[in-house]
């Protein structure tokens, strides 16, 4: 492997702007890390008008770092007040305020703390060796590649989220809808403009973005309350102990290693790969019970697995130009903004901005831990900002944001429609994320089915028979039909088994 | 009927709990400890911790009195809070502390204890840390 390339990624992240993004991107992170309701996701799309005036390597930098960090910052809360900020930090609740009240909080964060930095740190190594191998074996991919690939993304992270799997399709395919709107690439023909000129290039990914997830999160989250205020928590001595260090070492490396792979699948991420490192690691225990009572491999399996799904969540969006899961889809739509040519070719055509990229993780964890664990006092204080306060000052922000990119007063409209859709979407148990990533793929799809149909003249039984291409239209099929065979199978199953009971009495 | 204390953890709030602690045992009544925070924000300071109220749990206990705490969030003004829970309980005393404070920060601010003295429908006593 030709390590050049890499090395000047180091020399881009340690300009003094690229460390100043990084640096306000991880602190941004924790923030909203902390502050509950409002995600990075949301963070990221309220901030995408801003990367606009910035150079591509810095924008993407600092994203980034907004990413990794919430994933630090979501830790703080769950341990000390039971209140997790973030998704991926639900389970890091039940041993690590489990420790906090038996007045081990500072060994729950400082677990928690290694543990991500060694999770993101690996992560970010076999990211560095695995990119771009996939990219070269990408650089392969033809039209009708993309099309399988863009389906089985879509299914993927329809049916792998959190939520209802039907509900999660239906999202998906009103994003694939919503992708059809405006002028088509090969027709020229207007399709759902309905004379609208705002209309006639399709709408924008930026306003449903930052409608679907910022406004529409700020909207659902003032209607939450919040039952119990706490007292400001304080915390003691944060260094753990040598003997706790050992006891949750090989938690951290296998939390490590399953949060890697879990991350790089699509709708994988970092909140399923904490879920199953939690229940790999009380699997594995050989005293289980002491799970949910302050163990502290119970903090740090799932801690350092969601770093390091944060961290490989990258691989997919930066190799194939496919986003893994909702947040990765608004890092994407940043990147379109700026006019980076997305897919395969990244790593050879922009090596400066991968590199850049996957080196500023390295400055980006360090910057974490050097961080997390002086200033948790600090960030538990940030908590005192009422959302009544806070939520106006973010509207705001978000309104005049999306105004800023096209100077339209269209946009902002397209803005309060998609929050106030995110919000109802929310409020019934919809996920935003399958539709943004269907609508950041749809186009996608779109585009390489007809031009692989032009391909094959019209022939589709032609992708079944391209190898890679037929390998993942046999992936989406397994996928698409084993779950509901399944639950077909086992209703039937307990349904003769009711019948027989009933005919025994 | 009880003896009602508003209490925050401050210098204050520690002087009206220990003058509602000696009231209420003089009056030989259940004492209600109101520290009500104001809602919204997930932390706030005026929020007793764990060990503060088992402290004055403790106190109450050697004191022979009665002692229930109610930490739930108000919205709205605390002094309207106050008088709430004092009709709610049929209160015979609200306990409460008073800081000093400057005319023009009572001008800007308010003054939750001077509402209480006025509005209450029932003795007050307002004591000084």
């Amino acid at each position: 492997m030709d390590l050049a390339p890499v090395l000047d990624g180091f020399s881009v992240v340690l300009e003094p702007t690229n460390l100043l993004y990084c640096l306000i991107g991880v602190v941004v992170g924790m923030l909203v890390g902390v502050l509950p309701g409002l995600g990075p996701a949301a963070t990221i799309a309220i901030l995408l008008p801003i990367t606009l005036g910035l150079d591509a390597v810095t924008a993407v930098i600092m994203l980034a770092g907004i990413f990794y960090g919430a994933q630090y910052g979501g830790t703080i809360t769950s341990v000390l007040l039971r209140l997790p900020g973030e998704a991926s930090s639900v389970v890091t609740v039940f041993d690590g305020h489990a420790l906090a009240r038996q007045g081990k909080a500072g060994t729950a964060l400082g677990i928690a703390a290694i543990g991500s930095f060694i999770g993101g740190t690996i992560s970010i190594i076999a990211l560095t060796f695995l990119a771009p191998l996939v990219a070269s074996f990408a650089i392969d991919f033809g039209p009708p590649e993309y099309t399988a690939l863009a389906l089985v993304g879509i299914l993927l992270v329809s049916t792998v989220s959190s939520g209802s799997r039907l509900k999660a399709l239906v999202a998906a395919g009103v994003g694939l809808l919503l992708a059809t709107v405006g002028r088509d690439m090969f027709t020229g023909g207007e399709r759902f403009t309905f004379g609208n000129l705002n209309l006639a290039d399709g709408l924008d990914f930026v306003p449903i973005a930052m409608g679907l997830f910022g406004l529409g999160e700020i909207l659902y989250n003032l209607e939450e309350r919040h039952t119990r205020v706490h007292a400001p928590a304080k915390v003691g001595n944060v260094w753990p102990s040598r003997a706790d260090l050992k006891q949750s070492s090989g938690a951290i490396g296998r939390g490590s290693v399953l949060g890697f792979f879990l991350g790089i699948l699509p709708g994988g991420g970092a909140t399923l790969s904490s879920l199953a490192a939690y229940a790999f690691e009380k699997k594995r225990s050989k005293t289980p019970e002491r799970f949910g009572r302050g163990a502290v491999e119970g903090v740090a399996a799932p801690e350092s697995a969601n770093n390091a799904a944060a961290t490989s969540s990258f691989i997919p969006l930066l190799t194939l130009g496919i986003p893994a899961n909702g947040t990765m889809a608004v890092i994407l739509g940043a990147l379109l903004l700026q006019g980076v040519p997305v897919g395969p070719g990244l790593v050879n055509q922009e090596p400066e901005l991968f590199w850049g990229v996957v080196n500023s993780m390295y400055i980006g964890n360090i910057l974490l831990l050097i961080m997390s664990i002086p200033l948790v006092g600090l960030f538990v204080r940030i908590l005192r900002v009422r959302p009544a306060i806070l939520a106006p000052i973010t509207v705001l922000i978000t309104l005049i944001g999306v105004y800023t990119v096209n100077n339209s007063v269209f946009d902002i409209v397209l803005v309060i429609v998609f929050g106030v859709l995110g919000y109802l979407m929310k409020k019934l148990g919809f996920d935003p994320g399958p539709l943004v990533l269907a609508f950041v793929l749809g186009s996608l799809l779109e585009d390489s089915l007809r031009r692989s149909l032009i391909i094959f003249d019209g022939d589709a039984s032609q992708f079944f028979l391209r190898p890679i291409s037929g390998t993942l239209l046999v992936i989406f099929l397994l996928v698409a039909l084993v779950p509901p065979i399944r639950t077909a199978v086992t209703r039937r199953r307990t349904a003769s088994a009711d019948n027989r009971t009933k005919e025994l009495v | 009927m009880t003896v009602l204390v508003g209490y925050v953890p401050t210098a204050e709030g520690e002087a009206a709990f220990a003058a509602a602690l000696e009231e209420a045992s003089r009056r030989s009544e259940p004492l209600l400890l109101l520290n009500s925070p104001r809602g919204g924000a997930a932390v706030s300071s005026d929020v007793a911790d764990d060990a503060a109220v088992a402290l004055m749990a403790d106190r109450a206990r050697e004191g022979g009195v009665a002692l229930e705490v109610r930490q739930s969030p108000h919205s709205g003004e605390i002094a309207d809070e106050v008088l709430r829970v004092a009709q709610e309980t049929d209160a015979s005393v609200i306990v409460i502390g008073m800081r000093k404070r400057s005319p023009v920060g009572k001008l800007l601010m308010g003054s939750s204890a001077q509402r209480i003295l006025l509005d209450a429908d029932r003795p007050v006593l307002a004591v000084k840390p």
